[in-house]
């Protein structure tokens, strides 16, 4: 081996230490850049190729009741590839020893047989048998929540008879990556999707002959919208609620939303860790290197030319660099695999694919190898253009400045060692900022990554607290009269209920068009409140319609404004509306009107299709007990039980990504302070072993070293604080999903907790550097000086 | 101007001024010097007087801001970065007064540092015997005195059978005792090897052992002498 080689693994092993802090800070920007990434890249071609599996419909419609022959004409339509039609019910199971109504949808299977499109994934037991009319399949999130397997049985009201069903199998269904009765929020507890044989299923219904679902594929080429209308044209007569398209499919929506979320996140944290890390990295190794500018001189007094030497110092970062590419793949690697698993605690794929694309790891490692090749370069550049005479001299002693506290006539303020220690800072101003600048990044990423819990903590209070006050909401299968208000709150525990008329809409404004539902309740409901962005109560306007602030922006409308309410109930009626104005919806893009305006504007008498109410909780059992016997109850939801499973599923994967946050936070930060006191101490261990010799105690001498970084952390936390809060501004601008808008709220004790985080980091590793001045040896730190 | 055969280097008007911030200080005022072949030359002066920045310029680690210098027929004042470097990897050998080892390499693997670059180099081992250490060479320069690492240093700059010698107060840094071993392991190579030596010191006794001696002062050479009586290491005493 080369001497040079055998100089380089021992200068290696020499600062092992400070290589493995910096090896750290790079992998956590490659460990971060690659697991955010690949969960994206994983999510979508899960989907992608799930999709394409189980050939998942792109044009969906619900009508009342359609006789079977129309499938022909659908199927005859320009642009039509293929059609599945069925029947689709939403039942109220009956589960033993669980109080609260279950949904069931059940869903008919032609012959016991796969669909042509949406097919099933069989997970466990078997298909249903031709002509075995109870046996049932069960969706595997309701499967996993229930504890359901195949040769169990449930109990299900089929048009108000109890009928049992035999579990035979467990299945996936593209229809149901995501499921829930329509909402934000996963309900595999609560929402359960069957399939059994279609006749079956027909004749408890009085649907024999007909459907009341389609689901089709589109033709190469085809279009969607063209194809929608056509669609829409055809079923009218049968109670169409108007045809639309996957981006409207409830599981499709939500699980797109997600997946551009993670995009938003896999872009801006691993630029931002990257970028960080890179910076570090430059900063770190340009220090690093900058001492051993007498060796370089030497080497280059020897006759080694510029490009062995700087071979040489490229060779000695790349080691480190290379050291912490390998460790951020296998981080990565985990963590982009955890993640990617824990999205299957609420969306439900036959399996996870989870892959890192070689382009993601190339990139990473490539913007590292660069970051780190030009602070080696650059800095041994700039020794190698200095003649070896001169470098080979120590740098010229940089000139002292009095401060300016001395220039004011307060230098008495200041002891001689704190006088030293704002100097050095002042002298090395830039390098103060750079490291200043180092730990407020790590900071700012532990704010950004961690104030998520504050965000969701708030929305949950605002939106299920204070605007939605109600416990539990009951939809019906029609709107009903009035009158089932007072029905349901004779009910035993209902303790107070309000009226909600819910109408599925289109809202048209100019070329801008939204699905989404107008809901009418009385101006002076007390369960459900509009709100401002400062939480203040929007009231009702008598005749206006006020829309969601995001809803508003979308269809380019603002107070005062008409627009169009196309109804997609059986009606179809058009109405135009003026919007009094716009609230704050945290989640959800809807619209509002007063329940009597609602009425009128649609033609109605006083008709109600929600009841929203407060229950005491004592009596919930009785109350559930009773609402399952009235078939007109299509749905029910219950806040509590939506907000529990959420939470527990939402907070394991906020803990894991605080966790890491932190983790990578913690390293930079480390990695920072660390380097920064080692390389401090490396440059002046002459002069601090001299103020030993002079008679200061190690404990002085140590003060004037951490004295500095103490100075730098307390400078960086609140900068850091602020740059976290700009950081979060940013990330929550661009998360912005369509339907959920994450407040930026920071609490304190998450700033509190960045700044001890940073704390902890760099208190740790004072003393380790403490610990090397301690035994700082003075003898021979003198000996190599005159 | 072609230098004579005996003629190792010659120098005419080197000037070199260094910018210290705003202010500009001369180190070599229009320095006018001859070294020849195989002799053993000793620089003295007060600090300041411009020695090192002549043995810098002579080992091509500096460059004048004037005037020339050859080293036989090559001009080191006009020769470029890639130059000099051959230049000082093929012909010099270099010897500082800190030593300047590579802390994180032994003794031998300081040696192989240069005699795997050089085109005829002898082994390290042959080398340190030279310098009287072929016992340490598996040290690290940690392990080592001042005296020891210094001739270290030396074995390191004659490895390469380098055609000149350039010294810089070798033994400024150590005692007396040490110091003579030093001086008298470059003499060794000086008589032996052939090797031109030019040595800078402020101690005018190491004179005593010089063919000529060299004083300087405010950056020119102020006088020549030649040593009738060259006395050997031993013999000298301050």
């Amino acid at each position: 081996m080369k001497a040079l080689d055998r100089k380089l693994l021992r200068d290696l092993w020499q600062m092992r230490s400070q290589a493995f802090t910096i090896a750290l800070v790079v992998a956590s920007g490659i460990g971060s850049f690659i697991a955010l990434l690949s969960t994206y890249d994983s999510l979508q071609w899960s989907r992608h190729s799930y999709y394409e599996e189980a050939r998942f419909a792109q044009v969906f419609a619900d009508v009342k009741r359609a006789p079977r022959p129309v499938e022909r004409q659908i199927v005859e339509l320009p642009g039509v590839a293929a059609v599945e039609t069925t029947v689709v019910q939403d039942v109220t199971l009956d589960i033993p020893g669980v109080a609260e109504p279950v949904i069931g949808r059940m869903i008919g299977l032609a012959n016991g047989g796969q669909p042509s499109l949406n097919r099933l994934f069989l997970r466990q037991g078997r298909l249903p048998e031709d002509g075995k009319r109870n046996e049932a399949l069960v969706s595997e999130g309701f499967s996993k929540a229930r504890g359901l397997k195949p040769g169990d049985h449930i109990a299900a009201l089929l048009n108000g008879k109890r009928e049992t069903l035999d579990i035979v199998g467990i299945v996936l269904s593209p229809e149901y990556i995501f499921a829930s009765r329509g909402g934000e929020i996963p309900d595999d507890k609560g929402f359960g999707v069957f399939w059994m044989e279609r006749e079956r299923l027909a004749t408890a219904f009085d649907m024999e002959g007909a459907f009341n679902r389609v689901s089709l594929s589109l033709a190469p080429g085809a279009s969607e919208a063209a194809v929608i209308d056509a669609l829409d044209h055809l079923l009218e007569p049968y109670g169409s609620l108007s045809a639309y398209g996957r981006k409207d499919q409830n599981s499709h929506r939500i699980l797109s939303q997600e997946i551009d979320q993670q995009k938003t996140m896999a872009t801006i944290f691993p630029t931002i860790f990257l970028g960080v890390a890179a910076f570090l990295l430059n900063v770190v190794l340009a220090r690093q290197v900058a001492t051993q500018r007498d060796q370089i001189a030497a080497l280059k007094a020897l006759g080694y030319t510029d490009f062995a030497i700087a071979a040489h110092y490229l060779k000695l970062v790349l080691a480190i660099v290379l050291a912490g590419i390998v460790l951020g793949f296998g981080i990565g690697a985990w963590m982009g695999y955890e993640m990617t698993a824990m999205y299957t605690l609420f969306f439900h794929f036959p399996r996870l694919i989870y892959r890192i694309q070689p382009w993601i790891a190339v990139v990473a490692s490539g913007i590292s190898l660069a970051a780190a090749a030009g602070a080696a370069l650059g800095t041994v550049r700039s020794i190698l253009s200095l003649a070896p005479a001169e470098a080979m001299r120590p740098p010229a002693p940089t000139r002292y400045r009095r401060l300016l506290l001395e220039r004011l006539g307060l230098a008495h303020l200041l002891s001689p060692q704190a006088r030293m220690v704002i100097r050095t800072l002042e002298r090395r101003l830039l390098r103060t900022l750079l490291t200043t600048f180092g730990i407020a990044c790590s900071v700012a990423i532990l704010v950004s990554g961690t104030f998520w819990r504050d965000s969701v903590n708030y929305l949950i209070d605002v939106q299920f607290y204070m605007a939605d006050r109600g416990d539990v909401n009951v939809v019906f299968v029609n709107p009903v009269a009035r009158s089932a208000l007072y029905e349901i709150g004779r009910l035993p525990g209902v303790l107070r209920t309000e009226e909600v008329r819910s109408v599925p809409v289109r809202l048209r404004a100019g070329h801008h068009t939204y699905r989404t539902a107008v809901s009418g309740f009385p101006p002076d409901a007390q369960l459900r409140q509009l709100l401002d962005t400062d939480l203040h109560r929007v009231p009702l306007s008598p005749d206006g319609i006020l829309l969601s602030r995001r809803l508003a922006e979308r269809l380019a409308v603002k107070p005062g404004d008409r627009l169009t309410l196309e109804s997609l109930e059986a009606t179809r009626a058009k109405r135009e509306a003026v919007v009094a104005g716009v609230v704050n919806d945290l989640v959800g893009l809807s619209a509002y009107m007063d329940i009597a305006a609602l009425n009128r504007l649609m033609g109605e008498g006083e008709s109600i299709s929600a009841v929203a109410l407060t229950l005491d909780p004592a009596l919930a059992k009785e109350f559930y007990a009773r609402l399952k016997e009235m078939p007109q109850v299509a749905t029910v939801s219950i806040k509590g039980e939506l907000l529990r499973s959420f939470r527990e599923t939402n907070a394991r994967f906020l803990l894991f990504f605080t966790a890491i946050v932190t983790a990578f936070a913690a390293a930079i930060a480390v990695g920072v302070v660390y380097n920064s006191a080692r390389i401090s101490l490396a440059e002046r261990s002459w002069e601090l072993a001299s103020l030993r010799v002079l008679g200061f105690t190690r404990h002085e001498v140590s003060g004037l070293l951490l004295g500095e970084l103490a100075i730098e952390i307390a400078l960086a936390i609140p900068l850091g604080l602020w740059l976290g809060y700009l950081l979060s501004a940013l990330i929550v601008s661009m998360m912005t999903a369509e339907t959920i808008t994450f407040p930026l709220v920071i609490t304190s004790s998450t700033y509190a907790y960045a700044a001890l985080v940073i704390l902890a980091a760099g208190v740790a590793s004072s003393l380790i550097v403490r610990h090397r001045v301690d035994h700082l040896d003075l003898v021979a730190v003198l000996k190599t000086r005159e | 101007m072609q230098p004579s055969p005996l003629t190792v280097f010659v120098a005419r008007g080197l000037t070199k001024t260094y910018h210290m911030g705003e202010v500009e200080v001369p180190a070599l005022r229009a320095l006018d010097i001859e070294i020849y072949q195989g002799e053993f030359v000793v620089l003295l002066g007060p600090s300041g007087s411009g020695k090192s920045t002549l043995l810098n310029i002579l080992g091509g680690l500096d460059t004048p801001t004037s005037g020339e210098a050859f080293w036989r027929d090559h001009n080191l004042a006009t020769s470029g970065e890639r130059e000099l470097t051959e230049y000082r990897r093929d012909h010099v050998g270099f010897v500082f007064q800190f030593y300047n080892l590579i802390s994180s390499l032994t003794v031998r693997e300081n040696v192989a540092l240069v005699t795997e670059i050089a085109p005829k180099p002898m082994t390290p081992e042959e080398a340190l015997r030279l310098v009287g250490l072929e016992y340490r060479m598996d040290h690290f320069p940690s392990q080592l005195s001042g005296g020891e690492q210094q001739r270290v240093a030396i074995a390191r700059a004659i490895a390469k059978r380098p055609d000149v010698l350039l010294c810089d107060e070798p033994t400024g840094a150590l005692d007396y005792e040490t110091g003579k071993v030093v001086l008298e392991v470059i003499a060794r190579i000086n008589q032996e090897l052939g090797t031109t030596a030019v040595v800078i010191t402020h101690n005018a006794s190491i004179a005593g052992m010089a063919d000529r001696v060299m004083r300087m002062a405010d950056g020119h050479i102020a006088s020549v002498e030649t040593n009738p009586h060259k006395l050997t290491p031993s013999e000298l005493s301050w």
